[in-house]
């Protein structure tokens, strides 16, 4: 396990290194300038601020220098947002999109696995042509319509109600939380409710189901211990990618609910060619995904005892 | 039966109290509270962005503008009318040479300390101190050494402006500077206290804290990303004529239409910068529409390096005669509040004793299709071919941006023939191919920086930076210079009519637009600036009318 354990750590250093080097070569042969602002500075200005942030080095340099700072720890100062170090824009934004993310995660999960489930159960009857029907509209449609649709659905409710059951946007309380979650999970409920529906339907025609039928186990045992059990682990596997999908791509909800994430700075950074925080976000991003994937084969062997990490089987 | 009884009593209690649970976390600490009351004296704003620098002395972008213009104060500042008077100054001499401000006694800073003259003269030598590397660097450049201290040249402490006492304040002027007092309410030039900025080092100005505050507000919170609040500042020298006590903004969304549904929520006092979506919901409502000029006035500006088409007069004016800005503003466009132009000079600038453009119409070209024709002959001729390449026109990848491309693509390939290549690239990506000369025709805009007319003429003199399409010419910027140097009002007129003449018969640049701003405003919020020059929205004047029923 241990050996396991360190073997995938090392190999994620090296994944992070290579994000890192690939998003610094691409974002520097971007045409564009990071230092341009709608109005020109005279040559000596620029060459002043080329010297405050470094860009008066050769990019080989830069590129040593950001590896130097990057082992510490540092990623610098941004270029947009001027006193503020990408570390703190991090640390203070990245706790509120986790936060959204998890609760996204929960509804996520939690209503992939019921209405995956539901079909399964109600296969081909009315319940899951309605659910399927949905799953492909939560599937296709962008994620910035139903944020859309989700704010106008509060505003119409609020006004409705004569008083604000629900905040339009902001952030504070759980009442800010519940509809940008909600939209922000929608699109890996869909996912996960496909996934959980053809990993149900192929247990139910497993043989140690016909076996617990023909033993005369209860049908809601045989639900509940057999075929919910063996039919959630690929749901599970997906687990792990999904967490940083969700975590990494509240920009739009962020932006239509006034959200302060990470996932707005991260964007915008790219538009404005912010240098630091393109790095700094990029670098973290790669290893919470690389961090999250570990995880989530670790607790793989927890929860199916036939895998069991590191352990070779003869 | 009584056990089942009492069983499912306990029961609903149960759910019920669920149900208050989740009510209360709905709505526990949310900010639910109203766009404005008039007992508290509080508005509630929605902001299109964190202020990215409020260190006045770096500091460039609109956003941080709108909050310095609250909680900062220059020698000047504007009053309700957009009119320049006194601000820390309470009185000043302008002269050829030089200038003299007499501070107030009773201007303070929020610790309580004085605003000194040597405030002054410190942030006046950060800004051009090269390792600061302020980009407003160059708007100082009037005042005597500040090229040469920005270059590296001279010590930041040559710098021709001296404290001869605490509160008088001795600028020397390299050249005559009609625009200077104009400078001083610009936020490049605030002053700044010596002891606090340098105890805070590389913090200054990255959290409410690491401030301090001369103007009408303070920021009394800041939580990056999130929310901003500024309180009415105690120790404000002009505190009794402020009537807000918080100006409260919990939220900070780019998003307009996000910003609009707050509105309607009424969560907000204020909906600023309407798309056309929430235009058509506004008007749908009934909401009084209000609209502004921000200053900013759009042109097409023409490459004029060598290798390029652009550079043929006559190809210019063939262009000029054609175009149809009214036909781009009210068809094209639709944004209520924005007026086609034909001047570099916009409506609200004054000129000797009127508005400038009233008293000094500018010509309009007579979208004379044969006229045209004779110049594209013309050009044709001159640049020696039968028919002209394919001219490419820069333009940026924003709804407007877009339509205004399209229109013209249209628009030349119909009335003269001519191809035109649309080049549609993002914000920085656009800059930087305006800055190596990348196009033939670029739609370009201009905001000014301080109130007087030479904010917009100096754009073409062959000097600016800002010339992006390097034109060059000896009548111009012998105008511009007469316009810099003079202290004469009426000899100064006399050379702006002059450069608005040239850039009409140069076709120097095709003007298509004074940029007009959609808003919608709580009908018992009154005084509210909204204003091309020192920062927009502002409050400083600002109040609520009592609720009808008391």
């Amino acid at each position: 396990m241990t050996q396991f354990i360190l073997k995938r750590l090392l190999s994620g250093v090296i994944t992070i290194w290579f994000i890192a080097t690939a998003t610094f070569i691409g974002m520097h042969s971007v045409p564009g300038d990071p230092l341009a602002n709608e109005k020109a500075v005279a040559p000596e200005i620029r060459r002043n601020l080329e010297a405050r942030y470094g860009l008066d080095k050769p990019v080989w340099q830069q590129y040593g220098i950001f590896l130097g700072n990057m082992l510490r720890g540092d990623f610098g100062i941004s270029f947009t947002q001027k006193n503020r170090y990408v570390n703190d824009i991090i640390r203070e934004h990245f706790p509120v999109s986790a936060v959204l993310g998890v609760l996204a995660l929960i509804i996520a999960t939690v209503g992939g696995v019921i209405w995956g489930a539901l079909t399964a159960v109600y296969r081909d009857r009315w319940p899951d042509s309605v659910i399927m029907f949905l799953v492909v509209i939560a599937v296709s449609v962008p994620s910035f319509v139903f944020a859309m649709l989700g704010q106008l659905g509060i505003l119409a409710m609020n006004e409705w109600l004569g008083f604000s059951l629900l905040p339009v946007a902001g952030w504070g309380s759980f009442g800010h939380m519940l509809v940008p979650a909600l939209v922000l999970g929608l699109g890996t409920m869909a996912y996960l409710t496909r996934l959980m529906r053809s990993s149900m339907l192929e247990v139910t025609s497993a043989d140690y189901i016909r076996t617990a039928k023909a033993k005369g186990v209860p049908p809601l045992r045989i639900f509940y211990k057999h075929q919910l059990r063996n039919a959630i682990l690929p749901v599970i596997t997906v687990l792990g990618p999904s967490i940083a999908a969700i975590t990494t791509g509240g920009f739009v909800v962020e932006l239509v609910f006034a959200i302060p994430g990470l996932g707005r700075f991260f964007v915008q950074a790219v538009q404005q060619l912010d240098y630091t925080v393109i790095m700094g976000t990029t670098v973290f991003y790669g290893a919470f995904l690389v961090i999250m994937v570990l995880l989530v084969d670790i607790l793989y062997g927890f929860i199916d005892p036939r895998i069991r990490v590191g352990k070779v089987r003869g | 039966m009584g056990f089942f009884r009492w069983h499912s009593v306990a029961g609903i209690q149960r759910i019920t109290g669920m149900w208050c649970l989740l009510f209360c976390l709905m709505s526990s600490g949310s900010v639910q509270a109203e766009g404005l009351d008039y007992e508290s004296r509080t508005i509630r704003l929605a902001m299109s962005q964190e202020p990215p620098d409020l260190n006045a002395i770096t500091s460039t972008d609109s956003v941080s503008g709108m909050i310095l213009g609250h909680v900062m104060e220059g020698l000047l500042r504007y009053d309700a009318e957009g009119n320049l008077v006194g601000g820390v100054a309470e009185r000043w001499q302008l002269r050829d040479d030089g200038a003299t401000f007499w501070l107030r006694k009773d201007a303070r800073w929020s610790d309580g300390s004085r605003v000194t003259a040597q405030d002054f003269v410190f942030s006046w030598q950060q800004a051009v101190t090269p390792s600061v590397a302020s980009e407003y660097a160059s708007i100082l450049f009037p005042i005597t050494n500040a090229q040469a201290v920005n270059e590296g040249r001279m010590d930041p402490s040559q710098l021709g402006v001296r404290a001869l006492d605490d509160h008088t304040l001795e600028v020397s002027l390299h050249q005559p500077c009609p625009y200077f007092l104009g400078l001083t309410a610009f936020r490049t030039l605030f002053p700044v206290k010596e002891s606090f900025y340098t105890a805070r080092g590389s913090r200054y100005g990255a959290d409410a804290e690491d401030l301090l505050y001369n103007g009408p507000f303070t920021l009394s919170k800041w939580v990056h990303g999130a929310s901003v609040s500024m309180s009415k500042n105690p120790h404000y020298w002009n505190r009794d004529n402020i009537w807000l006590n918080l100006i409260d903004i919990p939220y900070i969304t780019e998003d307009a239409n996000a910003r609009m549904n707050l509105y309607r929520d009424h969560k907000v006092a204020i909906a600023s910068d309407l798309n056309s979506e929430s235009l058509e919901g506004a008007l749908r409502e009934r909401m009084q529409i209000k609209t502004f000029l921000d200053g900013a006035i759009f042109y097409i500006e023409f490459n004029q390096r060598a290798d390029r088409v652009t550079r043929n007069r006559h190809l210019r004016k063939a262009i000029q005669q054609v175009f149809n800005t009214d036909d781009l503003v009210y068809k094209v466009m639709g944004s209520p509040g924005s007026y086609p132009t034909y001047t570099l000079f916009p409506r609200w600038m004054k000129g000797e004793k009127d508005f400038f453009v009233r008293e000094h119409p500018a010509q309009k070209p007579e979208l004379n299709m044969e006229k045209a024709r004779r110049y594209l002959d013309k050009a044709k001729q001159e640049l020696g071919v039968e028919t002209l390449p394919p001219i490419t026109l820069l333009a940026d990848d924003s709804p407007g941006g877009q339509k205004t491309a399209e229109y013209l693509q249209t628009m030349l390939g119909q009335a003269l023939g001519l191809e035109i290549r649309v080049d549609m690239q993002i914000f920085k990506q656009r800059l930087a191919k305006m800055g190596t000369g990348e196009f033939d025709l670029v739609v370009s805009g201009w905001g000014p920086d301080y109130d007087d007319l030479l904010t917009y003429a100096d754009l073409f003199a062959s000097h600016n930076m800002n010339n992006r399409g390097r034109y060059a010419s000896e009548e111009y910027d012998h105008w511009v210079e007469v316009a810099q140097r003079s202290l004469d009002v009426s000899e100064r007129v006399h050379a702006f009519d002059q450069l608005q003449r040239i850039i009409f018969e140069d076709a120097v640049i095709v003007p298509l637009y004074e940029r007009g701003r959609v808003y919608v405003n709580h009908p018992r919020l009154k005084g509210v600036s909204r204003r091309a020059l020192g920062g927009d929205p502002n409050f400083n004047f600002a109040y609520i009318e009592p609720p009808a029923d008391s």
